[in-house]
């Protein structure tokens, strides 16, 4: 069950890509990719997902399209426009250090999601990941306290995922 | 022709941020701190230039929002990499900086 599952989710994300890259929905088109994409997910479903298809449950892809990724961009802007401040002050003022956080997301994809996310959003940098404990590079340090820490960088991600993932 | 204006301002923007990314490579002292400025500079930058490509040809639209997909995904992991080898083959951090969890962390772990 688990296997067909994962197979069905790689076999629809694959035909979502052809789909774009292709460009139309003419009928030898769509009959071409959905035999290719059915071939290539026997081969590959294994090593492409853990989860199958539950993570194209209507709630994720919604909550995901609609409230987590106007965030993140919003997110990267505002890191930019910091980037941006530190690069061009003639003073450089930066306040570098490595911080250790923990994660409160239990899934192997909710980690990587809130860990991609830390890397672009302001002055943090995931360097590695163990269990539950995650190590930063901060470029402006404001505390070195886990506990501290784990509210002001991860957290932020944690509320907005926390209501459709796990 | 709107279309055209908006794709062309897109692509300034890009630009911009890409060349602060490249200010960012001279201006800063060591290799975490290098990463920080062009992984995110990079990243927003290149999604904006090439959304300003599929703006001006439409035709071309959900080919390039494919490929911000995929800058947005596979940035950040290689971003990481890069940081923890770095770390791992022993770049020591800038002088200044205020702490270190992580080398801490790895002698407790040698240690044990």
């Amino acid at each position: 069950m688990k296997g067909i599952s994962k197979w069905l989710y790689t076999a629809i994300v694959f035909l979502i890509v052809w789909v774009a890259l292709t460009g139309t929905l003419r009928w030898d088109e769509l009959v071409t990719g959905i035999a290719v994409s059915i071939i290539l997910a026997i081969f590959t479903a294994h090593i492409f997902t853990t989860e199958g298809i539950k993570n194209l449950s209507p709630k994720r892809v919604v909550c995901g399209i609609i409230y987590f990724f106007p965030y993140l961009i919003w997110q990267m802007i505002k890191a930019n426009l910091d980037v941006a401040y530190r690069v061009i002050h003639p003073k450089r003022p930066i306040n570098p250090g490595i911080v250790k956080v923990k994660t409160k997301m239990r899934s192997n994809l909710a980690k990587t999601i809130v860990a991609n996310s830390i890397t672009l959003t302001p002055g943090t940098f995931t360097l590695d990941v163990k269990g539950d404990e995650m190590f930063i590079h901060w470029i402006d340090v404001k505390t070195d306290d886990v506990e501290e820490a784990s509210k002001m960088i991860p957290g932020v991600f944690e509320k907005c995922l926390m209501k459709f993932m796990d | 022709m709107i279309g055209k204006v908006i794709g062309e301002i897109f692509m300034i923007i890009g630009g911009i941020f890409m060349f602060l990314a490249s200010l960012g490579l001279l201006r800063m002292p060591d290799v975490y701190n290098r990463m920080q400025t062009s992984t995110k500079a990079v990243t927003l930058g290149a999604m904006s230039s090439i959304l300003g490509v599929g703006i001006i040809h439409p035709a071309w639209l959900p080919k390039c929002l494919l490929i911000i997909i995929f800058i947005l995904f596979t940035n950040p992991v290689s971003a990481h990499a890069i940081g923890r080898a770095a770390y791992r083959t022993g770049v020591k951090l800038w002088p200044g900086s205020k702490c270190d969890k992580y080398g801490e962390y790895l002698k407790e772990e040698e240690n044990a």
